[in-house]
């Protein structure tokens, strides 16, 4: 019996310890030190995962391994929870990412946080996100799951609001802590439900309890599943919750690359393929998810088509994306959505560390309409970025392709409701392609529209990532969603329909890829002189209703912030201050008054009324003694004879 | 033999006499006096006590309360001329404040 050695926890207590060694003594190491523990870190739990992954694949190791002998967290009664860590296809693949795509945004951030008098706490910040993201991602049960989950909320408020002197970064925080509140509220009751219907919370043994009952459908699993949706949206960020990720990019560029597009706001896809088999039970949940990623999809790709800021633009874009991946869990294609995930995690970081790039090489300036000509300034980062716009939009080879043909397709397949689904995932696949081209084109080629700017080509320690994902944005797709498929059957099961192989297959691919082609052909022509001026301004009606973003944010604020604010300030001002505090503050000054009011009366000065109280004091204690002595004397086999002898 | 129980009423009424004169008297002197009587009559009936049952302890104490009463007869009358010659007054009623 060679049992493989495998060290799960070592790999979020890395991070966990960069975090300590840096947030404590960060403010006095020296720089080289605090680069090399923020690296090291990530770069040893990734050397785990790696190792783990290469145990599966020389079969030296079954999967799933649930970690022998986890320590007891809570041991109530019937309940157990422990701090277990579980190690299946599905957990494999999203460390692999977490750690991966994180360390290789840990190098980048050395060059693009380099002159930043807050780059230790940054470093022990994204050390920190690190380890709750793998807690997340490698939890045994929903519990642990839950932790993990509020702990990367408050690694990204940190990161959020990293610029806390500037008042907007610190409302965007508050913005993405608040909103994602909600959300957890939802996941928090969901667990409730859990605990109170299946009376455990491990994974594992919810899906035996489930798999122990064929017949169990609908009813309150739609409740549980519907609760733990809630959460998925809101963290990552599906409508209705959408609204704090794009004021998220406040954020230092890593952070959106790292958290607020290749990580954390997946970790709703992942959890509702970790709880599949609860959404497989009710089909009324699964449509809802599908409902709500395809809406998401293409809500958020119409706001994206008209904004202006390099950054929103890919903001809008994660949250699209991320509405494919909800679409693909809403029909079962569980590992398509995972699938999507990864490639998503590749490009989409490419694409915000390209922009970074950019960002950084025009010192801070993130409005495209200045920019413009950039492919001679900054080569490098020009084709990186050229290779992610064309893995996002889903062009042949690029991994972006593969993933999103493959949603398309098993959509296609899913009955009516799955052609409407894909009509719309292929509209938004046209969409995306339009604004990504747009962008390009705004940003590096035609004339520079700001020459005063001097844009310079970046560092190595900057470059050095974007090749690497660049290398992985156009290779990634090669895995192939349906090898993906059956590496991820163990944990996902067989939902994914893998059918329709033949010329239906073909006719999918052409639409997809007339998607993307029609998408850039019509960004070509819109913008590929470039003027500066914007094209789609042109449009009455829509424009307007776009570049406000419909309003969302305005309606929240009237609909829900305001009131909430108003009833809050009324109860604190009138309820609590006023009649519990105040009250309380007057009810004690009272009784004291009062009662000194009295006493004060005792304490004349006057020497004979002290002598009377003094004796009137001395003849009670008499008369005390002399009714009450004998009897309790008397008590202790002592007596007196009154009458004397 | 006289009883035991004249010396104890004896020691009351003194006592007695000593507390009335100590809360109705106004001239400080005089309080003071009473005082003095109030430590007599308890004086009179530890030693009552004392020669009722023989034991000496009860004289002993009768000694220790003459030492601390000439004791606090030497510091008492010392405050009392203090506070004549600075009030120009012994009555109780009008010495009503700590300070001189």
């Amino acid at each position: 019996m060679n049992e493989p050695l495998l060290v799960l926890p070592l790999i979020p207590l890395l991070p966990f310890l960069g975090f300590l060694v840096n947030g404590l003594l960060g403010s006095r190491l020296p720089k080289a030190v605090v680069t090399f523990i923020g690296l090291a870190a990530p770069l040893g739990s990734f050397a785990i995962v790696a190792h783990a992954a290469y145990l599966v694949w020389s079969g030296a190791l079954a999967l799933p391994w649930i970690e022998p002998g986890a320590p007891a967290w809570i041991s109530a009664g019937p309940l157990h929870v422990d701090f277990g860590s579980v190690l299946d296809p599905l957990s494999l693949v999203m460390l692999l990412v977490v750690t991966g795509v994180g360390f290789i945004i840990h190098v980048y951030s050395v060059g693009y946080m380099h002159g930043d008098k807050g780059y230790w706490r940054f470093f022990a910040y994204l050390n920190l996100f690190l380890f709750f993201m793998t807690v997340l991602v490698q939890a045994g049960n929903v519990l642990l799951m839950f932790v993990g989950w509020e702990g990367v909320g408050l690694a990204s408020y940190l990161l959020i609001g990293f610029w806390y002197q500037k008042t907007s970064a610190a409302d965007a925080g508050k913005k993405a802590f608040i909103v994602n509140r909600i959300g957890d509220f939802g996941f928090l009751i969901g667990i409730f439900l859990l605990l109170g219907n299946f009376g455990t919370l491990t994974f594992h043994e919810i899906s035996a309890k489930l798999a122990a009952n064929p017949a169990w459908q609908g009813g309150v699993l739609t409740a549980i599943a519907i609760c733990l949706l809630i959460g998925a949206t809101g963290k990552s960020a599906q409508l209705p919750l959408y609204v704090w990720l794009p004021d998220a990019m406040e954020g230092p560029t890593p952070v959106s690359a790292l958290i607020h597009a290749a990580t954390m706001v997946t970790a709703g896809v992942y959890m509702i393929a970790r709880t599949h088999f609860l959404f497989d039970r009710s089909p009324l949940a699964m449509l809802i998810v599908a409902i709500v990623g395809a809406a998401t999809a293409l809500f958020a790709a119409t706001i994206g088509l008209v904004q202006n800021d390099i950054k929103r633009v890919l903001a809008y874009s994660t949250i699209s994306q991320l509405g494919y991946m909800f679409l693909a869990c809403g029909v079962a294609a569980y590992s398509a959505g995972i699938f999507h995930l990864m490639t998503h995690a590749f490009f989409k970081a490419l694409l915000f560390l390209s922009a970074g790039s950019v960002i950084h090489g025009l010192g801070g300036e993130q409005d495209m309409r200045r920019m413009g000509g950039l492919r001679t300034r900054m080569p490098i980062t020009f084709w990186t970025m050229t290779i992610a716009v064309l893995a996002i939009a889903g062009v042949f080879p690029f991994a972006g392709f593969f993933s999103k043909d493959a949603i398309l397709m098993v959509a296609f397949m899913q009955g009516p409701n799955g052609k409407i689904f894909w009509a719309v995932g292929l509209f938004t696949a046209l969409l995306t392609s339009f604004y990504m081209f747009r962008l390009w084109y705004l940003t590096f080629l035609g004339k520079p529209r700001s020459p005063e700017l001097h844009a310079h080509e970046s560092p190595w320690s900057m470059l050095g990532p974007l090749v690497i994902l660049a290398l992985l944005s156009l290779g990634g797709g090669w895995v192939g969603a349906g090898r993906f498929g059956e590496f991820l059957a163990p944990a996902l099961g067989n939902g994914t329909a893998e059918a329709g192989h033949g010329t239906l297959e073909w006719i999918l691919i052409g639409a997809a890829l007339a998607a993307a082609f029609f998408g850039w052909l019509i960004a070509h022509l819109l913008y590929h002189e470039n003027r500066g001026e914007e094209p789609l301004a042109a449009i009455p009606g829509a424009y307007p209703v776009l570049v406000n973003k419909y309003w969302v944010d305005e309606l929240y604020g009237a609909v829900i912030v305001k009131p909430l604010l108003a009833v809050s300030r009324f109860v604190l001002e009138w309820i609590v201050e006023f009649a519990i505090l105040g009250g309380i503050a007057w009810l004690l000054g009272g009784i004291v008054n009062f009662g000194g009011a009295i006493l004060q009366r005792w304490q004349s000065g006057n020497l004979r009324s002290y002598a009377a109280w003094l004796a009137a004091g001395a003849a009670v204690v008499l008369l005390f003694a002399m009714v009450s002595w004998p009897a309790v004397l008397a008590h202790f086999g002592i007596h007196f004879n009154m009458a004397g002898r | 033999m006289i009883p035991t129980s004249w010396y104890l009423l004896l020691s009351a009424a003194l006592f007695s006499l000593g507390v009335i004169g100590f809360l109705i008297k106004r001239n400080l002197i005089t309080v003071f006096m009473s005082i003095e009587l109030m430590l007599n009559g308890v004086n009179l009936s530890f030693v009552t006590f004392a020669h009722q049952w023989h034991l000496v302890k009860g004289q002993i104490f009768v000694f220790f309360v003459m030492v601390v009463a000439a004791a606090e007869a030497a510091v008492g009358l010392a405050i009392i001329i203090a506070i004549f010659r600075a009030r120009a007054t012994l009555a109780v009623d009008r010495i009503d404040l700590m300070k001189l």
